[in-house]
């Protein structure tokens, strides 16, 4: 490193901000026209070998449609025309790993994203939380926190927070840290307050955050129970019981056998009678856990383990 | 000859009655799948494709992940999702909207350009911004039959007008003559399962 360390800090810690909300985009990024599809395949899989060789990320199982298409976007942003090239540069490169690990694992979301999933938590699953003396949740794939933050704000206006603990995961450790912050941008505060209105919001949105700088700050208070740490629902195992996880709209990154086998780990970590709460376009029919849960709501995808 | 294996179709502003006018007409022995996308709000999800089955004899699905594509089914693109398409089995994405648009026509229409190559028809229709424009020509370039509704015939024509600057050389059909004309040119029996979209040539 020729490069003075507190300027290569900041300009990491730029590239970082930039990329952690990732922005809307003008353009479909495609590989040129010329590109042959068999052999586009086969770099990929020579790529993804070698990223988890190299640095142990395990990206070999992900829905080839969707990782070709943001490894494209990498590809185009490094001013680069193949595959293999971007290959090269980020087995040499530690630091373009990193920002490919960015691009690979961070899930878009919003708080409050689909306002009647957090309806239908109301009404069907509280009811049955508030049996329950301590109440566990595991929030696997947390990204940048907004769905943390919303179940937070539902769990607190059901009188049931103070007996909760939210176990917030990603693999990715810079998204981590960014849900710990809990700031989110000012500008999306609008659509947030009218999802959190619509998902049966009992209070004013406003009453959870500061606006400081461009950022709307969410109270600590909202983190008292929260767990954030990096977990790998690829490579690692269960780690506790739990009554609820929630696990949406991060399936659909991964290939069907690689989803059957987190299915797996979300069964062995549920008590029994305990919740799972899947994206609105996931489903346990192509898993071989369908008939091991019952559906407390069909249309939000909330299921409840029963054998 | 080429044998198509699956036809998409992009629309936004006056899509619902466009899409209904060319589904009217395709038989329930349809044999490629069609893969609808609509821009329209998050707030009604499902409600697209049951005011579509309510119009036609193919059956109306709104796309879950990993769904498999088959014959004589309409898929309809869910909101708030990008659709993508892989050797014959869809992909959801949360990623950014593209153009503003999440479902983007651009996204579903590269990604079945580069599954499925000349075997690939796209259809743009009625609508009023230009997304569909860049996925079609990409469908065109890679050899697949490009469609555009007859800008004339359009409740709002910008979206069709886009198209045939991307691509000049598409084939312009009044809505009425759409439905016909797919017919005509789809295989009689749906193409064999595994080799759908698993390989451009």
């Amino acid at each position: 490193m020729t490069s003075e360390p507190v300027d290569a800090g900041r300009r990491r810690e730029d590239r970082l901000r930039t990329a952690v909300v990732p922005r809307p985009t003008t353009h479909d990024s495609t590989p040129p026209l010329s590109y042959d599809p068999e052999l586009e395949r086969l770099e990929i899989e020579l790529l993804l070998e070698g990223i988890f060789r190299q640095y142990g990320f395990d990206f070999r199982s992900y829905a080839y449609a969707s990782i070709r298409r943001r490894l494209w976007r990498r590809i185009e942003a490094e001013g680069l025309t193949t595959i293999s090239s971007l290959q090269d540069r980020v087995l040499h490169e530690p630091a373009l790993m990193e920002q490919l690990l960015l691009d690979l694992s961070i899930n878009v979301t919003a708080m409050f994203r689909d306002p009647t999933f957090y309806v239908a938590v109301r009404e069907k699953v509280v009811p049955l939380l508030r049996t329950y003396p301590f109440i566990r949740i595991w929030h696997a794939g947390c990204s940048t926190g907004e769905e943390v933050y919303s179940m937070a704000i539902l769990l607190e206006e059901e009188g049931l927070y103070d007996r909760a603990r939210i176990y917030a995961t990603d693999i990715n450790e810079v998204v981590v840290h960014r849900a710990r912050a809990g700031i989110f941008p000012l500008e999306r505060m609008q659509e947030y307050t009218e999802n959190y209105i619509r998902a049966g919001g009992k209070r004013s949105f406003s009453e959870y955050y500061t606006a400081k700088y461009d950022g709307a700050l969410f109270s600590p208070q909202l983190q008292r129970n929260v767990v954030f740490s990096q977990h790998n629902l690829v490579t690692d195992r269960s780690f506790a019981e739990f009554n609820m996880i929630l696990c949406r709209n991060v399936l659909i990154y991964f290939d069907r056998a690689l989803q059957t086998r987190v299915h797996g780990l979300f069964h062995e970590s549920l008590v029994h009678l305990g919740i799972l709460c899947l994206g609105s376009k996931e489903s346990l029919r192509l898993s071989d856990y369908e008939t091991s849960y019952e559906e407390l709501s069909g249309p939000e995808r909330i299921y409840r383990k029963v054998r | 000859m080429i044998v198509y294996e699956i036809i998409v179709i992009g629309t936004s502003w006056g899509g619902l009655s466009a899409v209904s006018a060319v589904v009217e007409g395709l038989p329930s022995t349809f044999a490629l799948p069609l893969v609808v996308v609509q821009h329209r709000s998050p707030d009604a999800p499902g409600l697209l494709a049951e005011l579509l089955q309510a119009r036609t004899k193919l059956r109306v699905l709104e796309v879950e992940d990993k769904q498999a594509l088959l014959p004589a089914h309409l898929f309809v693109a869910p909101p708030n999702y990008h659709l993508l398409i892989d050797r014959g089995v869809f992909s959801l994405t949360t990623d950014a909207p593209v153009r503003y648009s999440r479902p983007s026509i651009d996204v579903t229409f590269s990604s079945a350009a580069d599954a499925y190559g000349r075997r690939a028809i796209g259809i743009v229709l009625t609508g009023a911004n230009e997304d569909g424009s860049l996925g079609l020509k990409r469908i065109a370039d890679r050899g697949g039959y490009a469609i555009v509704q007859d800008p004339a015939s359009a409740e709002s024509p910008i979206m069709p007008q886009a198209a045939l600057r991307a691509v000049p050389k598409a084939r312009v059909l009044p809505l009425e003559r759409i439905a016909g004309h797919l017919v005509m040119i789809a295989p009689r029996r749906p193409p064999l399962q595994p080799q759908m979209g698993a390989r451009v040539t």
